[in-house]
């Protein structure tokens, strides 16, 4: 293997692509041959770098140095000046988020240096398309270690290590393997839930598109351990990029004999299959999965029986989301002793979150549980936007929990959340500034559940399609003081009447809001006044608020 | 295993359609060849969004309007789309280039608000860019 004195890596995700990361990759060669230093410098197309709103973005290592957003005419300068003569472009590393802040190139690794990357150890550091980056780095290692170990191993060190499901739910990981691997059936099924639809989530796009291959190991290892033999990724029709990646991930996996037959020698038969999904939110729950996997609607069925024994096709079936996965092989290779090194007691390890809303900076971040919401929201994300108040975070997505800045200190892990009645959910982080109106963040999320409830169970049903009509009414300064009781009920009833988790979370936030910001409720209602002025309070007002 | 299906099937059907839907005689089809009654069909045809019953144009623009995109103005992106094509959101141009439809979220919320047509994803996108975003779309240029 070649060693070069510097290497590039170009972030090509599906942003950046479309902005031409391609064209400027195919530049960096020619320039760099043009200067003679195809033998020093090395350019790799690489997952995002994190940094997402800020156009082509590229690193320079060993130096670290962020360079965005890079233009054409850039091209040749950074060569010259940077790869050349080792002058730091400061003009280039310097502007970040379109001038709204400044941020110079040694915040860029503060930015990472904030974090801790276990799940994302690869994104922005290998070429997603390329199995001999991911095995350079130490890939599917840990398969062989598994093999090696036998699967009663494997699942005791996915016990011990006490990993949590990062779908929502938070089930032991390792207890839901045994459960599959100690059912007798000679056909049983692993499905990656890659179904990422909940608002404010994209977490799991940025695993799949830059480092692929960290899922089929993690899948792979996890079939192995459950003896299933054919496993299923079941993916949103949308993610166009990470389904294209993932598929070169398996059919790169199966000619070096990581799937198929006999795999590295071990008798063990295992192949994936990528399942298109065709856009609906309720297939992120399990059954409901299963239901789609099948050709069917996606209706979420009745539980138990619980997939782990009757699942996929009516067998013992395992669903772990993609972040779960991505974390067995650091642990298998690793150790259960070195990964609770990590997080907190009842919650070791890392968590990926999706920041955005009116913070400075939004994007993909890993921190280590136990990290407090302030930490995550000051320093990471750098505050509110134009040093605004923060009015609130959602955390978890839109069926997750309204967090306010009185509850920011408490550290982001499943105990210490269960305390303020929050998780971390599906890991979205919307944090919202005090210009926001509540009520039409809540008709937002009214609007959504309505749309996407599948329409299985009478409360979710006619319950969400109430709960969005009383919000438009109020938003439309038709409201009465009464609704506000209203829809407490109906919260209630959604609550503890629906079928499934959809409708039971649905009135989350709606009915958080009336607790926490009861005065602007009131204000809509009775003086007909939105103090952040998105309300109309007329009539007229279009339906799609 | 490897089998395809019914969602597959659809898919395929669509995909090979010159106006992105699954008629009633492809539906039909469908259903003979997999001996699945039509009712069950249409059941899972009308479940999911990114099939459709109805012709539609050659290109298919999806805004999010998840409640990030909905906080950096979605609306008035929407806004901005119904004007240039005049169409309603759900309904298709007169020359059956485009068709306007809202997305529950296009997973791209740190770049918001958002767009795709067809495969390619918008980020951050301007109210001032879409009718050049559409004029080089329909031009066959993106």
């Amino acid at each position: 293997m070649k060693i070069y004195r510097t290497h590039v890596l170009v972030a090509e995700d599906n942003k950046s692509l479309l902005k031409g990361a391609k064209e400027i990759e195919e530049l960096f060669i020619k320039e760099i041959k043009e200067f003679g230093l195809e033998n020093e410098v090395f350019i790799t197309p690489t997952g995002s770098l994190g940094f997402e709103d800020v156009g082509i973005a590229i690193a320079v290592y060993p130096e670290g140095i962020v360079y965005a957003p890079v233009e054409k005419r850039d091209v040749k300068e950074i060569v010259k000046e940077h790869f050349l003569k080792g002058r730091v472009i400061e003009r280039l590393a310097k502007t970040f988020l379109k001038g709204e802040v400044q941020i110079s190139s040694t915040k860029a690794e503060q930015i990472f240096a904030t974090q801790t990357r276990i799940v994302l150890r690869n994104v922005g550091l290998i070429n997603p398309e390329s199995i001999d980056d991911y095995i350079g780095r130490d890939g599917y290692t840990a398969l062989e270690k598994s093999i090696e170990s036998g699967p009663e191993w494997v699942i005791d060190e996915l016990k011990k290590s006490e990993l949590k499901g990062r779908g929502g739910a938070g089930f032991p990981s390792g207890r839901k393997l045994e459960f599959t691997a100690k059912a007798s059936d000679p056909v049983k099924y692993i499905i990656c839930n890659a179904d990422e639809g909940e608002p404010g989530t994209f977490k799991d796009r940025e695993i799949m598109e830059g480092d692929p291959h960290s899922l089929i190991e993690g899948m792979i290892i996890a079939a192995f351990s459950t003896r299933a033999s054919y496993g299923y990724i079941y993916i949103r029709g949308e993610y166009d990029l990470s389904i294209s990646r993932l598929e070169k991930a398996i059919n790169d996996a199966r000619s070096y004999g990581l799937l198929g037959e006999n795999i590295l020698g071990s008798g063990f038969n295992f192949d994936i299959e990528i399942k298109k999904g065709a856009g609906a939110y309720i297939c992120g729950e399990e059954t409901a999965l299963i239901e789609s996997i099948e050709g069917k609607r996606g209706e979420p069925r009745k539980k138990p029986p619980y997939p782990p024994t009757c699942g996929l096709w009516g067998k013992p079936t395992v669903i772990n989301n993609v972040e779960t996965l991505v974390n067995i092989p650091p642990i298998i290779e690793n150790g259960a002793d070195w990964y609770k090194k990590f997080g907190v007691a009842g919650s070791y390890g890392t968590k990926v979150f999706s920041l955005m809303g009116d913070l400075n900076w939004k994007g993909i971040i890993e921190v280590p549980f136990g990290t407090p919401l302030s930490y995550i929201i000051d320093e990471i994300g750098g505050g509110v936007k134009e040093g605004k108040r923060l009015k609130g975070v959602i955390l978890g997505g839109v069926s997750g929990s309204l967090i306010t800045p009185e509850q920011l200190d408490t550290p982001v892990d499943f105990n210490s959340l269960a305390t303020i009645e929050a998780g971390p959910g599906s890991g979205a982080i919307i944090a919202f500034d005090e210009d926001r109106c509540i009520v039409d963040v809540a008709k937002n999320i009214a609007y959504f559940f309505r749309h996407e409830s599948c329409g299985k169970c009478t409360p979710c049903r006619v319950g969400t399609e109430q709960i969005y009509e009383i919000i438009e009414w109020i938003t439309k300064g038709e409201g009465r003081i009464s609704d506000l009781d209203t829809l407490e009920k109906l919260g209630d009833d959604l609550k503890l009447t629906s079928f499934c988790g959809l409708g039971q979370t649905a009135p989350n936030i709606v009915v958080q809001s009336l607790a926490k910001f009861t005065t602007e409720w009131i204000e809509h209602i009775k003086e007909k006044k939105c103090r952040a002025g998105v309300c109309q309070m007329t009539l007229e007002e279009v339906k799609n608020g | 295993m490897k089998e395809r299906s019914l969602i597959d099937k659809l898919h395929e059907v669509q995909n090979g359609s010159k106006e992105n839907y699954i008629s009633k005689s492809e539906a039909l089809k469908v259903s003979k060849r997999s001996k699945t009654p039509l009712a069950e069909i249409y059941g899972v045809l009308t479940f999911y969004t990114l099939f459709s019953e109805k012709p539609r144009g050659k290109h298919i623009i999806r805004v999010c309007r998840s409640l990030s995109c909905h906080m950096a103005d979605a609306n008035k992106i929407i806004g901005k789309l119904k004007e240039t094509l005049g169409i309603n959101v759900g309904e298709t141009t007169f020359d059956k280039e485009f068709t306007l439809e809202e997305s529950s979220c296009l997973g791209m919320c740190s770049v918001s608000p958002a767009l795709m047509i067809d495969d390619i994803p918008f980020g951050n996108v301007e109210i001032d860019e879409i009718p050049e975003i559409i004029k080089k779309v329909k031009g066959g240029e993106l």
